[in-house]
């Protein structure tokens, strides 16, 4: 498998380490446990289209948002954390 | 005295008869020519029993020409090198070789384990579920060991294997798999158009069938085509090819699998030169050209030495001048198999008959055979008498109902072809049923990836040509090369004619699988006990899951299943094809990681000095730490290890702990970040000052721990583990680019960039202002405990100097450049020495945090929480952090965790061990009053006695409580004490001062 890296370009997998579905988004400061539960824990077993996070370490140490079909492990897209590289959102 | 090459052509061939090459088998010496395999030198000397099969013990000999060869397994080499499993068939011939036929004993001609035989019923399909049922325990003691002697194939060297193997990437636009025909007109056509081609061949030998079967291609004879073609080839920079190289396998993104033997074809590699490569190629398309196997029909008798494939009894003479029979016999339900004949007789070989199970014949061939002399019978053969020195005589069940009678001391077999299709369908492709040529071929491929020419189901050498010629014409184009191929190479298609035939029915064992031993009855029995599906089929009677992968058996047995089900071969489909095509040895997946190169490995800054000094080293992960520092008329390393000990406690020592993550933590938002890393606060940390630190995971378990120190106002230095460096670096770079990218902090790994020192003790003051600066201020006052900046040398050098303590010791850990760190061991010794500095390593470490009771990665165990570790108050309540409400749930805070406590046992003189189960004082050890086990334990030079930590329910409430600790793995029993996990100094008066 490669992933195409938007600030190295193609690398091999071994580059990576996969974290896991990128879809759940941390509960702001205040949430209920029921909401972090859900976030810490839930998971949809997706047949198809996935989007998911995979980091750089072997690389450029940034994490990557990769949209990957789970059942032909095809990578549609690989974009950047919103905070990778040294830009701040929002500055 | 090598016995003479009776089975050679005296002329003809692709063997150098200028070079001949001795070689021993089962003993006796034989000779042979370069340009042989073994299985062709073997059949040059008129061997043809060459091994015993697997269940049964059978007589065996050479059923094919190549990598698909499922009897003629052999032990190659001797000694370390020793390989079971060789294919005689792919093993190239090199002076001095020795081979050795398998699973038979005394010997190959006389093995007493073919009464095998007799009990033939017994070992049918799913014996062993049947016959071995009772009693259980004789399963592993007599059952499994006696077949495992009696069924089987070579044996193991028993020793590691001297050679070195390697691993490398390659890239290429196109890469394509076989240099038949169809390969090389691709890679002509990529080539042309200046594409990066990559061609690999398993043979040792270019052309593919061409070396065989010849023919005329732009009209040239193949010999001359396939040499003009190699030079146009070597011409083109950027195409490479690979002779002894199988592409095996297909992975995600365009990367694929090959296995390169360098050296297998020699004695032992050269020196500095490995025995095998793995290559993963990556490549945008792929051509494969792998051609196709020809298949054999199933019928009695159909594994007698002497029954050999009919493209393989013709590579033999054509290609190696060896003649496997002077009297031959074809077996055919197609036209192809006829070309034996015309080679055969080409060569001067007598044909005995041809059995052609088709209802006509062509005139071209009958006028052949009147031609030849010898009798074209239509029907099947249904029996071969023969045994372990060859065929004698063919049965045949004549088209009509009638029997005759063949002599021949050869049979040529020819059931069609079964293209390659295992590249093309690893990505959980199924073939398809081609009734054109009763075969499955591809249907469709892993992305990038075509099928041409006999890999496609066109068999034809006009097809090949123009099949692989447009595939490499096409794969240059998608890669973005121009259209200059040319003009493809043209040859005209040979007639293909089929008539189906699977199996025969007769009297006798008719062999599917060779290899394991799987008969066409086996696959009777299946169906009738309702083992219909094919993957159940092939696990049942294990069709297919030998070292070939059933290569030459698993089509026919999917036709036979077909028949007597009652079902079509389409519908009874195919099992699912995986990687690798061929074995591959674990030892070439490993490459170079093996021994000592298994992993990096880390050294400290100090580890030269640390060798020079004598140090034992102990790996923690990558890193090689001092353990300890044995001296002269130490007995052991605890004699060492207390010595430590008691030289930091009533003096100084220094210890390198450089193996702690290091994480520079830049920008104006750093405390806010670390706020939501860490369970308690760094924002409010003043300048120059540094904190203990503790991360929970996001379900509210600990994960990390570390000093991070403040030495600016955006700039924070901060450390963690030595085992969680790298991945506290990938959590927080999580935190910072995905969960919190609102923030401006920036992180940078500098585990590498600072060698750091402990230096602890009394005296630790007096060292350490022998090597800094002396304006430095080291007093309490002027630098106190748990201060943290950058101090001068003396010479210079800038340091950063912590006051933290992991040893209960006045202490402060030093931070040089990398660089400097053997220079600063060296001088923490001469400039020590008026104290009497002593080095100490990891195990007196660990004894001084056990006796202060510190937590390390015993108590960080992935199941504990701050509170559990007597940490629960650092948990701010004024802020969000990472873990912090997961921490809260029900389970997590309740009271009756068990958490960290002192041990002590109640017998003084008594050793602990960690591992101890804590069991309530008179009870009887259970699962059900299992209240904790011993995390960490150490002999305390300080208090004279073992002392140690543990995780205990409820323990902080029971202090003072006598509890049993119970060691089912070492058979002890015996009383603790719980106490303060804080043996020395509890009120940290020696730390502060």
């Amino acid at each position: 498998m490669r992933i195409v890296c938007p600030f190295c370009g193609e690398r091999e997998l071994g580059e990576f380490t996969y974290l896991g579905d990128a879809k759940p988004v941390r509960p702001v400061a205040g949430a209920s446990e029921d909401e972090v539960f859900d976030y810490v824990y839930l998971r949809d077993n997706v047949a198809g289209a996935t989007s998911e996070y995979w980091y750089h370490g072997g690389g450029c140490r940034a994490w990557l948002k990769v949209s990957r079909n789970t059942l032909t492990h095809e990578i549609s897209a690989v974009e950047p954390a919103a905070g990778a590289g040294a830009a701040k959102v929002g500055a | 005295m090598a016995s003479a090459q009776t089975h050679r052509l005296s002329n003809g061939g692709l063997v150098d008869r200028s070079a001949p090459l001795n070689f021993r088998f089962d003993g006796k010496a034989f000779s042979g020519f370069q340009g042989d395999t073994l299985a062709s030198a073997l059949i040059a000397n008129g061997v043809k029993l060459v091994g015993r099969s697997f269940k049964y013990h059978r007589p065996r000999g050479i059923l094919t020409s190549g990598s698909e060869e499922p009897n003629a397994l052999v032990e190659l080499r001797t000694g370390a090198r020793r390989e079971p499993n060789t294919k005689a068939t792919t093993a190239e011939l090199y002076d001095g070789l020795e081979a050795a036929s398998q699973n038979r004993w005394p010997s190959l001609r006389h093995d007493v384990m073919s009464v095998n035989q007799l009990f033939a019923p017994i070992f049918v399909a799913g014996f062993y579920y049947k016959t071995f049922m009772w009693p259980a325990k004789f399963w592993e003691a007599i059952y499994e060991p006696a077949i495992r002697r009696a069924a089987g194939l070579g044996r193991a060297a028993g020793v590691a294997d001297p050679d070195h193997y390697d691993k490398a990437w390659a890239h290429c636009d196109v890469l394509i798999a076989g240099s038949g025909p169809a390969g090389l007109a691709a890679a002509l056509a990529a080539g042309r158009s200046g594409a990066r081609v990559i061609l690999c061949e398993e043979d040792f030998t270019l052309g593919g069938r061409l070396l065989s079967d010849g023919g005329t291609i732009d009209g040239l004879p193949a010999a001359a085509w396939l040499s003009k073609t190699l030079d146009e080839l070597a011409a083109m920079p950027d195409v490479r090819i690979t002779t002894r190289t199988t592409l095996f396998g297909v992975y995600d993104g365009g990367t694929y699998g090959a296995i390169e033997r360098v050296s297998d074809h020699l004695p032992s590699p050269p020196e500095h030169q490995v025995r095998q490569r793995l290559w993963r190629i990556v490549a945008k398309r792929c051509v494969v050209a792998a051609g196709a196997i020809e298949r054999p029909i199933v019928f009695a008798g159909n594994d007698t030495p002497g029954v050999m494939m009919a493209s393989a009894m013709r590579t033999y003479v054509a290609r190696y001048a060896a003649t496997p029979a002077k009297r031959i016999a074809l077996f055919t339900n197609n036209e192809d198999g006829w070309r034996t004949v015309e080679t055969a007789l080409g060569a001067g070989l007598q044909i005995a008959a041809v059995i052609d199970a088709r209802p006509e014949v062509s005139p071209a061939h009958r006028s052949l055979a009147s031609k030849g002399g010898f009798p074209v019978l239509h029907g099947s053969v249904s029996g071969v008498d023969g045994g372990k020195d060859g065929v004698r005589k063919i049965a045949v069940s004549l088209t009509g109902g009638s029997r005759a009678e063949v002599e021949a001391d050869g049979l040529a077999v020819s059931g069609g072809w079964n293209p390659a299709v295992g590249l093309t369908s690893f990505h959980r492709g199924r073939p398809k049923w081609s009734d054109d040529i009763s075969a499955f071929v591809p249907d469709g491929a892993p992305p990038g990836m075509v099928a041409v020419g006999a890999a496609n189901g066109d068999f034809g050498l006009g097809a090949c040509l123009s099949q692989g010629f447009a595939a490499g014409a096409t794969a240059a184009h998608d890669t973005g090369h121009n259209d200059k191929a040319g003009i493809a190479p043209v040859a005209d298609d040979e007639a293909f004619s089929l008539a189906p035939l699977w199996h025969v029915a007769g009297k006798g064992k008719a062999f599917v699988d060779y290899q394991h031993d799987v008969t066409a009855s086996d696959i009777e029995l299946a169906q009738r006990e309702g083992f219909e599906s094919v993957e159940h089929l092939k696990r049942y009677t294990t069709l297919g899951m030998a070292t070939d992968q059933g290569k030459t058996s698993n089509v026919a047995g999917l036709a036979i299943m077909a028949a007597v089900s009652g079902r079509s071969i389409p519908e009874t489909g195919t099992t699912i094809y995986r990687p690798p095509y061929v074995p591959v040895a674990i030892g070439a997946f490993a490459g170079h990681h093996r021994d000592e190169t298994f992993h990096a490995t880390r050294l400290t800054p100090s580890h030269h000095w640390a060798v020079e000094q004598g140090a034992i080293f102990v790996d923690t992960g990558l890193w090689k730490r001092a353990q300890w520092y044995p001296r002269a008329g130490e007995k052991d390393w605890l004699e060492s290890v207390t010595r430590e000990v008691k030289a930091v406690r009533s003096g100084v020592g220094f210890c390198d702990v450089s193996t702690l993550g290091k994480i520079d933590v830049h920008g104006p938002d750093a405390g806010a970040f670390l706020d939501r890393v860490y369970i308690n606060t760094f924002s409010s940390l003043a300048v120059d000052k540094a904190r203990y630190g503790l991360m929970l995971r996001e379900d509210g378990i600990v994960y990390d721990d570390g000093t991070t120190s403040r030495l600016a106002e955006d700039h924070y230095f901060l450390t963690t583990t030595t085992a969680k460096a790298g991945l506290v670096m990938q959590h927080l770079e999580f935190c910072r680019q995905v969960l919190f990218p609102e923030l401006d902090v920036q992180l940078t790994s500098v585990s590498d960039q600072w060698a750091q020192f402990s230096i602890a003790g009394p005296k630790t003051r007096d060292l350490l202002r022998e090597i800094v600066d002396p304006a430095e201020d080291l007093s309490n006052e002027g630098f106190p405990f748990m201060g943290a900046r950058e101090v001068a040398l003396r010479g210079g050098l800038k340091a950063r100097l912590f006051r933290i303590s992991f040893s209960g010791e006045m202490a402060f850990e030093i931070s040089v450049p990398a660089r400097f760190g053997d220079a600063m061991a060296r001088n923490l010794m001469l400039a020590g020495a008026p104290f009497g500095v002593t080095p100490y390593g990891t195990e007196a470490l660990g004894v001084m945090r056990v006796e202060k009771g510190h937590i390390a990665g015993p108590e960080l165990s992935g199941t504990t929480t701050a509170a559990d570790l007597g940490l629960g108050k650092m948990m701010s309540t004024k802020k969000d952090y990472i873990g912090r409400v997961m921490a809260g749930r029900e389970a997590l805070v309740a009271p009756d965790r068990q958490v960290v406590v002192g041990i002590k046992p109640v017998d003084k003189a008594r050793r602990l061990r960690s591992g101890a189960h804590i069991i309530p004082k008179g009870q009887t050890p259970g699962p059900g009053n299992d209240q904790g086990y011993v995390t960490s334990v150490c002999f305390s030079p300080t208090l004279d006695q073992w002392i140690g930590l543990a995780l205990v329910e409820r323990g902080r409430e029971r202090i003072g409580e006598i509890v049993h600790a119970h060691d089912p793995l070492r058979g002890e029993d015996y009383d603790v004490e719980l106490c303060n996990p804080v043996f020395y100094d509890p009120d940290g008066g020696r730390q502060r001062g």
